[in-house]
């Protein structure tokens, strides 16, 4: 049944998606309501499959690289949703259904979707540790798509070579803005995540597997990352191309380096 | 009932003879009251801009409208002669289909400018008032504004922009978003720099810092465009405050250079400066466009893009004709059940008796 939820959440993403695909291949494109209205609809039925999900396990559906996936999709959209305002018709939302629809389709067919084999866990801090981890690298998927609309942006107005759909984009100024506030945004909701489990979760042992170990530190990789990238835009005059091309490399790391953290939860678990 | 349409435009009669037959403001509530009292012509609107002077008018018999209107003209004319010839005439359907590329501007001097759709809409509302119209042209000029919406909103007719003065305020636009927070220095005060910068400042710009070689002339040119003059010498200690820049000066060799500008953009935290170089020889040394944040773009590659925006809406016109072909098919339909509908005994009220557009 939650499948079903997810496969109709995926098939808004894909129509939003091809439609926007189709027009700009034509070089017709034009801001529309239509992306917003799938990303709506995409994000209900995202709503309602992490609501069943939730309700079958009786805590946070994020015991597993599917529902990881499927969670930090949901936050990439609500984040869109409430900060993109300003950028409802532009597009953004066309840059970010790509990557949601290729979130979920992924996690659709990886076969991905196993029940966990660790024991629930009911500790407070670390459900809040997680969900509130998985809003904060939704933030960083967004700035990643804006990162990407800025490179993009940026290359055109650099070599004079502008496309039909130039005109749609964002002020690149305001792109920057965008961006700086999305890491600063991602960046808190990672530390308020690490301060809820460094509050209420239980601290592995040093002569605990070095699994565990790795576990314990990747949270804590991803938020040194960012806070190098926000260091040293305030202090190092980062300029908004490198931040821009920055957010888009930190976030593919942080998601190539996910899969891995799911494989050592399935292995270890404290 | 049949829509005729009888004008001349700029592709069809030079402009004395255009100004010999435009209808001023002022007259055409009464020369449209004049018309439409005239036999043949039930309802009438009146477009007169710079580039056309054409009469809509909705008539029983196309010939005895055509008449009535030529004898209009004819009598307008007075010393001149008439040249009826030189008056294009368009029955049902290319009067309709006339309409609807004139709204959609496809028939103006620059093709998928809109401005021509705010003097259709004027002249239409100018012939409402007059109670010039009745139901089939409300009909139509109502279907004309839904075509040219369409039209605009579905294809790229009006994409990008074709002067090289407003293609520097979209970019400006697109670098900077809204231009209310955008300083702007002029170096020189050449003629296209000032249009230049008259188009930035309809955009709402917050300031502009005129300076040139003659202080005198700077002052002139500062009090066109609303700015302040300063000393040329002193361009670069203004630097740090402006977001554009326009070289427009004669100098022979370039004034603005990466060497000089380099060290000043490392202050500018992150704000990007655009420089639009307008001048021949350049203003503006080409390896300026590789620092950091600097979008250069100088007279040529203005041009460029102004023609391919040109070059996108005239590979639009097919899309947008049949797009057209779709809506005079309607209203042809339209018009035919109507007559027909009349035919069958319903009346036809006169324009005086409507007051309501359909």
């Amino acid at each position: 049944m939650d499948r079903i939820l997810l496969i109709f959440s995926t098939f808004c993403f894909f129509l939003g998606f091809a439609y926007t695909l189709f027009a700009l291949g034509r070089g017709r494109y034009h801001p529309s309501l239509l992306n917003f209205s799938v990303m709506g609809v995409g994000f209900v039925f995202q709503t309602l499959f992490l609501y069943v999900r939730g309700r079958e396990l009786g805590r946070c559906p994020l015991t597993n690289l599917f529902e990881v996936l499927i969670f930090m999709s949901w936050s990439l959209v609500l984040i869109y949703l409430l900060i993109g305002t300003s950028y409802r018709l532009s597009l953004l939302g066309v840059f970010t259904s790509p990557l949601v629809f290729t979130f979920q389709v992924f996690a659709l067919l990886a076969q991905i979707d196993k029940p966990s084999t660790l024991k629930p866990s009911h500790n407070p801090w670390l459900s809040m540790h997680a969900s509130i981890s998985m809003v904060a690298y939704g933030a960083f998927a967004l700035s990643c798509v804006a990162g990407l609309m800025y490179l993009v942006q940026a290359k055109q107005l650099k070599t004079h070579r502008l496309r039909p759909f130039f005109f749609d984009l964002p002020p690149i100024a305001d792109l920057a803005v965008v961006i700086n506030r999305l890491l600063l945004l991602g960046f808190v909701l990672l530390t308020l995540g690490l301060i809820a489990v460094g509050i209420g979760g239980s601290k592995p042992a040093p002569s605990e597997n070095p699994l565990t170990l790795i576990k314990a530190a990747w949270p804590l990789g991803v938020w040194l990352l960012y806070a190098a990238i926000l260091v040293a835009k305030k202090w190092r005059r980062l300029s908004p191309r490198y931040t821009a091309a920055l957010a888009v490399a930190a976030f593919a790391l942080a998601l190539s380096t996910l899969w891995g953290l799911n494989f050592i939860s399935e292995k270890v678990h404290f | 009932m049949n829509v005729i349409c009888l004008g001349i435009n700029h592709q069809t009669a030079s402009v004395e003879l255009r100004e010999k037959f435009a209808v001023a403001d002022t007259d055409l509530i009464h020369a449209a009251t004049q018309l439409v009292a005239t036999d043949g012509i039930e309802e009438i609107v009146i477009v007169s801009t710079c580039n056309r002077v054409e009469f809509y008018a909705a008539a029983h018999q196309p010939e005895v409208g055509f008449s009535a209107l030529n004898q209009f003209l004819a009598d307008r004319a007075r010393e001149h002669q008439y040249d009826e010839g030189v008056f294009y005439k368009y029955d049902s359907p290319q009067s309709i289909r006339h309409l609807f590329r004139v709204v959609s501007g496809m028939e103006s001097m620059v093709i998928g400018e809109t401005e021509i759709l705010g003097q259709v809409k004027k002249a239409y509302g100018t012939a409402s008032t007059a109670g010039s119209t009745s139901r089939h042209l409300n009909k139509l000029f109502q279907r004309a504004f839904n075509v040219a919406k369409e039209v605009r909103t579905k294809t790229n007719i009006t994409r990008g922009s074709v002067s090289v003065g407003s293609t520097a305020v979209d970019l400006a636009e697109k670098i900077f978003g809204r231009l209310a927070h955008c300083n702007v220095m002029i170096l020189g005060a050449g003629e296209t720099a000032e249009l230049t910068s008259k188009t930035l400042l309809s955009r709402g710009l917050k300031s502009i810092v005129v300076a040139n070689r003659s202080f005198e002339r700077a002052v002139e040119l500062a009090k066109v465009v609303e700015g302040r003059a300063v000393p040329f010498e002193e361009w670069h200690t203004h630097f740090l405050e402006i977001d554009i820049l326009i070289g427009s000066t004669a100098a022979p060799l370039p004034v603005v250079t990466r060497e000089k500008i380099e060290p000043m953009m490392k202050q500018r935290k992150d704000r990007p400066l655009f420089v639009i170089d307008l001048a021949v020889p350049r203003d503006v040394d080409p390896a300026v466009n590789d620092l950091e944040g600097v979008y250069l773009y100088d007279i040529d590659s203005l041009q460029a893009i102004a023609k391919q925006s040109l070059d996108i809406r005239r590979k639009e016109v097919t899309v947008c004709e049949q797009m057209i072909e779709r809506h005079v098919g309607d209203f042809i339909n339209w018009l035919s059940n109507d007559s027909a509908r009349l035919a069958a005994g319903a009346s036809y009220l006169p324009p005086n008796r409507q007051s309501t557009p359909l």
